[in-house]
């Protein structure tokens, strides 16, 4: 019985891996694996937190739970665009932190195998810490986020901003 | 908190089982030193929780607190059974304390997760010498010769029935029903465990129910019908009871021993014990058939154990309370839904209806907070321990006295006041109290008395520790103060109150030399930082050589609050209404704007600086102009600023909740202390008013 437990198990994570929610952002695909999204929404009342990097736009009620919402656009320090009915947030949950993602548009679930990936180029600066890998899909590329740096990058990013400042 | 789900639910029951049994141990010993009687039912009780602990930890694999527990079940063993008079119990009460403090020092480090590698050999060696000891002097005696035993006869350690048991050995065939103590769970799981364990002393063993582990009927049989065994061996009755006395959590054992047919299977055999045992008066409980009252305090033992309370992980009731708030708030949704207005009806059935709902909604509520509120006994009654040791150690004659010991409070607040009130309850003893001699000089009885008090004001609950000691010194005080610098005002200026509470300010001390228990300075302001941190507040009072009291007043619960809405804006914020002093809409000639551009507003003669919501937390609003909106003037600490809002919403009792940690990991927001949610759904952050006082 316990045997076939783990069989399940093996098998859900099976299903999970390769998979990637893709979203676009301007005119880029972005991608985030599967296994840390948690659920998709439409745009929320945004309650502002004051003190906040401009990133972090503010917290949300999901359904009793209170959770932070980090704008993605901002995040890779591109033009702020107003929210439409299209904005989603992708609420991802990443070490057991709970994080909504504001993003253009969530388009589809795409399974990219592993061989379709290539890492991307070292020199590109601006987003590539965000970036893990490049996903091929036919003629599309979809750049692969690297959710944990999305999350905690910023320490060093502020310590860097204060040592200038 | 720690994650519920991370720690293995057996190993968190045993801590849970083993500290609460530590803590009825710690309890009993300290409740027997002050009668002097080590009686037989405290032996036995004592006995029982030894006998538990052994049997779990070995279960569990923590062999140092196994092993200790077994040399004190010896000891409490051969007393017991020599129906000793404990002598000279002291030594007994120390070496039984320092076991106690050792285990809770390795369940401590279970619970961290910690290896429980403490080294208890030097207790167990204390343990055997005094073993021995009395051996010598109680082993070789028997009933006549003098030594103070109290019952001549030895009692019968089994209820043996009159069925003709034989107890000389051979191969015999025994039929045995072990019972479990009521509520001690997973009784399938722990059957399992003990037949496994005797599969190496008894041959041929069966048992009903016959599938333990994967039978989910199991449980309830043993529950009901006990767990019954059959079985082979050439050992005697006695040792075969003592065998099966070695497994955990059996509250009784009936045993048997069957005419050697070979061929009589388990059920045959259950039904007629089973029937057998019925006729019984009371269930067989072998370990405390003694006097009268022994058998009174057992039945009283019991009902305390088995009593109608289950335990519940506060991480559960963490996400209940979550709920019951959500539900609120989905109440507010559907019958103040926008939609109903749209219809332009006469509602009166709807009315009616979301009216009981919301009824049933409070009630629920209420029934939650109260859920997570427990007597401050636990913590009153660790001060028993304290008082002990240090009067012990200092030489002091100290009564403790507990009143209101039942009054309520929330789960968070008791784990924050503890440590504090430990100390303030050592600061009286070594500080407060005087010598024996010097009381009696003074016309005091020796002893001195200490006396905790709980009570309920308001939303608050007061904790008053008060001793009659030699009291504050305001002399004392105040040079102590000047020698170190700590004098902020005009000594002649100073109320009593202000003296007195110079005791809290960090680095200072009265007492001339340090002692082992307190006078290193470090200590009352640790305490008053303590319980700030749950909202509580500090204050001392004293009278010269009559004695000193320590009141602590503390908010019933963290976890909701009276909180006035304001808006900002767009945005809510939330200030706790106990900070609020006045709100006002102020006069344009009041205010007063310095060189700096800070503002200021004159209220009766005072001036008190303005603080702009909007400006300190970059918020859009219409209204800027001081006139039109809103100014609400809060103290903390005696320390007051008005805060400028657009408009008061109004006064709600809010659930407080904590900023998202990944919010909370990258800045610590001064002046935000948490968030809540309205009644709309809406998100409201907490204003801490002690961080808008300190400005940005």
């Amino acid at each position: 019985m316990a045997s076939q437990i783990q069989q399940d198990d093996i098998e859900i994570e099976d299903t999970q891996t390769g998979k990637f929610l893709t979203f676009q952002l301007e005119e880029e695909f972005y991608g985030i694996e599967i296994r840390f999204v948690t659920e998709i929404i439409g745009i929320q009342k945004i309650t502002e937190v004051p003190e906040m990097p401009e990133y972090l736009r503010g917290i949300i009620n999901l359904r009793g739970k209170i959770i932070p919402v980090m704008d993605v656009r901002l995040r890779f320090k591109k033009s702020f665009r107003e929210y439409t009915d299209r904005t989603c947030v992708i609420v991802v949950d990443i070490k057991e932190i709970s994080i909504g993602l504001i993003v253009d548009s969530v388009s589809e679930v795409l399974f990219i195998p592993e061989e379709e990936m290539i890492p991307p180029p070292e020199f590109h600066k601006s987003t590539s810490k965000f970036i893990k890998a490049i996903g091929k899909v036919g003629q599309d590329v979809k750049l692969i986020l690297d959710c944990e740096k999305l999350l905690h990058e910023q320490e060093v990013e502020d310590l860097g901003e204060i040592v200038r400042s | 908190m720690t994650d519920y789900s991370s720690i293995d639910t057996l190993l968190e029951m045993f801590i849970f089982e083993t500290s609460t049994l530590l803590e009825q141990l710690e309890q009993t010993i300290l409740d027997c030193e002050q009668t002097k009687d080590y009686g037989l039912g405290v032996v036995n009780e004592i006995f029982r929780i030894m006998h538990t602990i052994k049997g779990s930890s070995t279960m569990m694999e923590f062999h140092n607190i196994s092993t200790l527990a077994h040399v004190t079940e010896d000891l409490f063993s051969f007393i017991r059974e020599r129906q000793l008079q404990l002598a000279d119990d002291s030594a007994v009460s120390e070496l039984m304390l320092g076991s106690i403090d050792f285990m809770k020092v390795e369940m401590l480090k279970i619970k961290n997760g910690d290896p429980a590698d403490g080294d208890a050999s030097f207790l167990i060696e204390q343990f055997r010498a005094l073993l021995a000891e009395m051996k010598q002097l109680h082993g070789t005696a028997d009933a006549a010769s003098g030594t103070p035993i109290r019952a001549p006869e030895r009692q019968p350690l089994i209820e043996s029935k009159e069925s003709g048991i034989s107890l000389e050995s051979g191969h015999c065939r025994y039929m045995a029903v072990l019972r479990y103590d009521e509520g001690c769970e997973m009784e399938n799981l722990r059957a399992y465990q003990a037949v496994m364990n005797l599969q190496s002393e008894l041959q041929s063993i069966a048992h009903v129910p016959e599938d333990l582990l994967e039978d989910e009927k199991a449980v309830a049989e043993i529950r009901r019908e006990g767990l019954r065994l059959s079985f082979q061996t050439d050992k005697t009755y006695d040792q075969i009871y003592q065998l099966l006395h070695q497994i955990s959590y059996v509250r009784s054992i009936v045993l048997e021993k069957q005419p050697d047919t070979g061929v009589l299977s388990v059920g045959e055999f259950t039904s007629e014990l089973v029937k057998e045992q019925h006729k019984l008066d009371s269930p067989v409980i072998p370990l405390r058939e003694a006097t009268p009252r022994a058998q009174e305090e057992t039945k009283r033992g019991a009902s305390s154990q088995q009593s109608n309370f289950i335990s519940v992980h506060i991480a559960k009731l963490d996400e209940l309370m979550d709920l019951v708030g959500e539900l609120v708030i989905a109440e507010a949704m559907v019958t103040q839904n926008p939609d109903l207005q749209g219809l332009g009806l006469e509602l009166e059935q709807f009315q009616k209806a979301s009216r009981h709902l919301r009824k049933i909604t409070t009630e629920m509520q209420d029934m939650v907070m109260s859920i997570r509120m427990i007597p401050l006994s636990g913590t009153f009654q660790r001060m028993h321990r304290i008082v002990r040791d240090m009067g012990k150690k200092l030489g002091k004659d100290v009564r403790l006295q507990l009143v209101g010991e039942d009054t309520e409070v929330d789960k968070n607040i008791i784990d924050h006041i503890a440590d504090p009130m430990m100390h303030m309850v050592r600061n009286a003893i070594d500080h407060g109290l005087e010598s024996g001699e010097e009381r009696i000089r003074r016309g005091k009885p020796a002893y001195g008395t200490l006396t905790l008090e709980a009570s309920h004001a308001g939303g608050e609950v007061l904790i008053r520790i008060r001793d009659d000691g030699r009291g504050l010194d305001k002399e004392k005080l105040l040079q102590r103060a000047r020698q170190n610098d700590l004098l902020v005002k005009n000594e002649s200026e100073m109320t009593d109150k202000e003296i007195y509470s110079l005791i809290f300010l960090p680095g200072f001390s009265t007492k001339d030399q340090i002692t082992e228990f307190s006078g290193r300075g470090v200590g009352m302001d640790v305490v008053t930082k303590n319980i700030e941190s749950v909202g509580g507040v500090v204050t001392v009072d004293s009278a010269l050589h009559e004695g000193t009291v320590i009141t602590i007043r503390i908010p019933l619960t963290m976890a909701i609050i009276d909180g006035m809405n304001v808006r900002v804006g767009e945005s809510r914020y939330t200030l706790p209404t106990t900070a609020i002093k006045e709100s006002f809409r102020p006069a344009a000639g009041d205010i007063i704007t310095d060189p700096d551009g800070g503002e200021m507003i004159m209220v009766r003669g005072q001036c008190y600086s303005i603080e702009r919501l909007h400006r300190r937390f970059e918020v859009q609003t219409d209204v800027t102009g001081l006139t039109q909106g809103i100014l609400i003037m809060v103290e903390q600490n005696d320390r007051q600023i008005c805060i400028f809002a657009d408009e008061l919403i109004g006064q709600q009792q809010v659930v407080v909740k904590a900023l998202p940690p990944y919010i909370h990991n990258l800045t610590s927001i001064e002046g935000v202390s948490g968030c809540t949610l309205l009644g709309d759904g809406s998100i409201s952050l907490i204003l801490d008013v002690q961080g808008l006082l300190n400005g940005k």
